[in-house]
């Protein structure tokens, strides 16, 4: 049920209800196994078909195997059961028998452990014991989810569980005691812990009149991926905002970590030019992201680099609770020792009046810019997104007009309602090509009246999706907003947006009048 | 007589040329003979029609009554000369009035099973294996991996699912014919009392189960008159899967999609339906009951017919029995 439920709110009531029910250290250990920290040896594909291959007919298991395509699911479905039907089994090895035994055993003992325990598991069981030998024991959930059903579960703010993760280890008995209220609070003894970030709010036109530019200094917002970097005693960690360990994928900047302390700051690609630092656009960082091992020419080509923004903790002292101004010049101080090739501090930008903010916001310097950044002198470093401290005003977003060319069935409160867009531009040839989706941004009235468009406009049906008519003279074009667009060999259009979203529907607009793929393209890397 | 002399595929269907009979005819033909009800089995049009008197009425139900121009009740067991040859139907335990049919010449016997299921199902008379010389069977879900559990677990999981989201109205996909009555007798099996709530398309042959003894419990239609918005929270509503993808699903609230068919077995098929909550329950037999099926029946010959059809014979073949693929065309496992 977890890994087809579309709703938020119900994973979040399945995984509670999961916590209350089941025992330690069976919960942890599936805490562990969703939150992909289990470090087990793993079982290889080419292993597991040959356990298949000496229990049945190898033709027979490629039917079934070309029929439902996933090696972990065909093996657990078809494993021939030694008596068939025996619901009074009870030898049934539990998560924590298989996590703590494969724990404790070597690598070159997985495939016979593994073998025994398809003996006496359920379809189900074995599913799941294959998943986790084989390291895909995913199920749609993000880290950030895990941690919210976790603080839920105990009524604890989710913050207090990013700041303990990565002192804690499974099956995490003491922080499910705390949870519980049976147990003190876990003290993270770990070196280089995880402290909840920052964040801003969007800021309006109307908080302006009520802000005094006296009282705030601003800087550029980059637009990278927010870190925190982490050194303490010898051990360097990369943290995401919501506290997840990116180390790995970055360890030609975290081999520079040269300090003590934490700072806060931008993850940027960022290569030397003469004497300067050039950063690189967020299509070079996303050659970067999500990647477990990274090769030689990743390295060289698009290297790494943190545009510190704050410190945190210097040596053994905690600045969190200094003024920003403070705080600042301790950082420029500190930055200064650290290498030059992998380390900066954010400009600070001059302005005397919110006029002449919004002239620099209106003009900046590089493409990976995406607004500008409020914050006041006075504000202390405080976890979560306190109010009136930070404002982001972010650069106004991208529009094109573009074609609706798919729409598909949505889930939940909008069952029965097509309310997921794909919509295109036009190529030089005269065909549209998809450039992005969009499932937001337009009111339940609005989305009553595309639903209808597309049920009397339908040309084809696949499935949940229907191809609407989307020629020159007839068809719905969509004003579309957007963040930022890149390069993108996954995209037939060769074009990825960020954030798109629908701002406005333009039934007057015939779809002749949409945008072309080259608007898009020189929207690429262009500041402004 | 060689087993081809007694029946034989052709584009209408399966031929039985010395009794000039076809068994569920694709299209109209003078004299059929139907194994179920079921819209690729049972179809309208033909001339006369032999079937059993709960078959003959769900066809009427579905068709009107004018659906043959002639039609005659085949009761269980009841042995029927057709020129030179003699049927016998038997229950399949498919869906209610579901048979097989023995089709029996010169010493001769064919099974012609229809769809069928070996496991119990309060619903319907349950399948009974008819010694032959040749087993016709189907092969909807014949591949290793599909093995249905306990029916009753699944309805288990569905009533936790309903208590961990009270606030939402569980919409149920199941086809009119069959799988819905079987659904709702296993969830009132599960001692659940309240009422359930049913798209009109069901309305009909529920009605008809219900006259035929088989207990539902209390239905109620899930109009929006019926009941306001706010009502169906926490309610069961069943309902054929294609209106849940349409405007009739607007009424509920935060529906959570599940459907009971055997095809929820591959995750795959669930997510791409967008099922929330996949209940495996079929009406068809699994890959295991098919080899008992096959073991229990001891035909000389077997062959298969609609389904995956190669990993069947393969299967026979390793066992010794001689089989081979019928490819009858225009059968769509409609009832699972």
């Amino acid at each position: 049920m977890l890994a087809f439920t579309h709703s938020r709110n119900a994973k979040l009531a399945l995984l509670q209800d999961y916590f209350r029910t089941v025992p330690d250290p069976e919960r942890g250990y599936a805490l562990a196994a969703i939150a992909r920290d289990l470090d087990i040896p793993a079982v290889k594909p080419a292993q597991l078909r040959a356990l298949i291959s000496e229990r049945m007919d190898p033709e027979l298991f490629g039917y079934a195997y070309d029929y439902v395509g996933d090696l972990a699911e065909t093996i657990a479905l078809a494993w021939p059961e030694r008596q068939s039907r025996s619901p009074g089994r009870n030898d049934a090895p539990g998560l924590t028998e298989v996590v703590e035994t494969l724990l404790a055993s070597s690598r070159a003992k997985g495939p016979g452990l593994v073998e025994d325990w398809l003996d006496r598991l359920d379809a189900p069981g074995r599913y799941a014991l294959l998943k986790l030998v084989t390291g895909g024991f995913r199920m749609g959930l993000s880290g950030r989810l895990i941690k919210q059903a976790l603080a839920g579960f105990g009524e604890v703010h989710v913050n207090e569980i990013e700041e303990l993760w990565h002192g804690l280890t499974p099956p995490y008995l003491e922080l499910f005691a705390w949870l519980e209220g049976s147990g003190e609070k876990p003290v993270n003894a770990a070196a280089a812990p995880f402290r909840p970030v920052m964040l801003s709010h969007a800021i309006d036109e109307a908080d302006f009149e009520k802000l005094d530019p006296a009282d705030f200094v601003a800087e550029w917002k980059w637009d990278g991926i927010r870190v925190q970097a982490t050194s303490e005693r010898g051990v360097h960690r990369l943290y995401s905002r919501t506290g997840d360990d990116i180390s790995a994928t970055f360890p030609d900047l975290v081999d520079r970590f040269s300090f003590e302390g934490a700072l806060d700051g931008e993850l940027l690609v960022a290569r030397p030019a003469g004497d300067d630092i050039e950063t690189g656009s967020f299509s070079d960082l996303q050659q970067r992201l999500n990647r477990k091992t990274v090769s030689a020419r990743q390295l060289r080509d698009y290297p790494a680099f943190l545009r510190a923004y704050d410190l945190l903790q210097e040596g053994d002292e905690d600045l969190r609770g200094l003024g920003f101004l403070e705080r600042r010049a301790r950082l420029e101080t500190f930055i200064a020792t650290l290498d030059p090739l992998r380390f900066d501090c954010s400009p600070m930008l001059d302005f005397a009046t919110w006029e002449q903010l919004a002239e620099l916001r209106a003009a900046p310097p590089a493409a990976v810019i995406e607004g500008v950044m409020i914050k006041r002198t006075a504000a202390p470093y405080l976890p979560g997104r306190p109010k009136g401290e930070w404002f982001k005003w972010k650069r106004d977003p991208f529009l094109i007009d573009a074609v609706l060319m798919y729409a598909q069935r949505g889930h939940g409160k909008r069952s029965g309602f097509y309310s997921d867009y794909t919509f295109g531009v036009w190529r030089d040839s005269g065909e549209l090509v998809p450039v992005g989706k969009a499932y937001f941004g337009f009111t339940d009235e609005e989305l009553t009246e595309i639903d209808k468009f597309v049920r009397n406009n339908t040309v084809e049906r696949f499935g949940p999706v229907r191809s609407v008519r989307a020629d020159p003279e007839k068809g719905l074009v969509f004003e579309v907003a957007f963040e930022g667009i890149n390069r993108s060999s996954r995209h037939k259009s060769g074009v990825a947006m960020r954030f798109p979203r629908i701002s406005r529907l333009r039934w007057d607009k015939p779809p002749r009048e949409a945008d072309r793929l080259e608007t898009l393209e020189r929207m690429i890397d262009t500041p402004r | 007589m060689r087993p081809e002399d007694l029946l034989i595929p052709r584009r209408e269907g399966l031929y039985c040329p010395p009794g000039d009979f076809f068994i569920d005819p694709v299209r109209p033909v003078d004299r059929a003979l139907i194994t179920h009800g079921h819209a690729d089995h049972a179809r309208a049009g033909h001339g006369h029609v032999l079937a059993t008197p709960e078959t003959l009425d769900i066809m009427a139900i579905r068709y009107g009554a004018g659906h043959a121009a002639a039609t005659q009740a085949a009761g269980l067991g009841e042995d029927i000369n057709i020129k030179d040859v003699r049927v016998r139907f038997h229950p399949a335990g498919h869906v209610l009035g579901s048979a097989q049919i023995a089709v029996e010449a010169n010493g001769l016997r064919i099974v012609a099973s229809g769809d069928y299921k070996p496991r119990p199902d309060p619903t319907c008379a349950n399948f009974e294996p008819v010694a032959c010389d040749v087993f016709i069977t189907e092969a909807t879900f014949a591949l290793p991996v599909f093995r249905h559990p306990d029916a009753a677990g699944e309805i288990t999981r569905l009533l936790n699912s309903l208590r961990r989201n009270p606030d939402r109205a569980h919409l149920v996909g199941v086809y009119s014919l069959g799988k819905a009555q079987r659904v709702i007798r296993l969830i009132r099996d599960a001692g659940y009392t309240e009422p359930l709530f049913i798209h009109g398309a069901l309305q009909k042959l529920c009605d008809y189960y219900q006259s035929q003894g088989v207990e539902l419990g209390e239905l109620r239609p899930a109009t929006v008159e019926a009941s306001a918005k706010g009502d169906f929270a926490g309610a069961i509503v069943l309902g054929p899967p294609s209106a849940f993808g349409d405007k009739w699903a607007r009424r509920f609230p935060d529906p959570l999609i599940s459907f009971a068919s055997g095809w929820m077995q591959v995750r795959a098929r669930a997510r791409q339906r967008g099922v929330e909550l996949p209940l495996v329950i079929s009406d068809h037999a699994d890959w295991d009951e098919l080899a008992e099926a096959i073991s229990a029946v001891a035909p000389g010959e077997v062959w298969v017919t609609h389904g995956r059809e190669e990993a069947l014979v393969r299967w026979c073949e390793m066992q010794g029995i001689p089989a081979k693929p019928l490819h009858l065309v225009g059968y769509e496992d409609e009832g699972d």
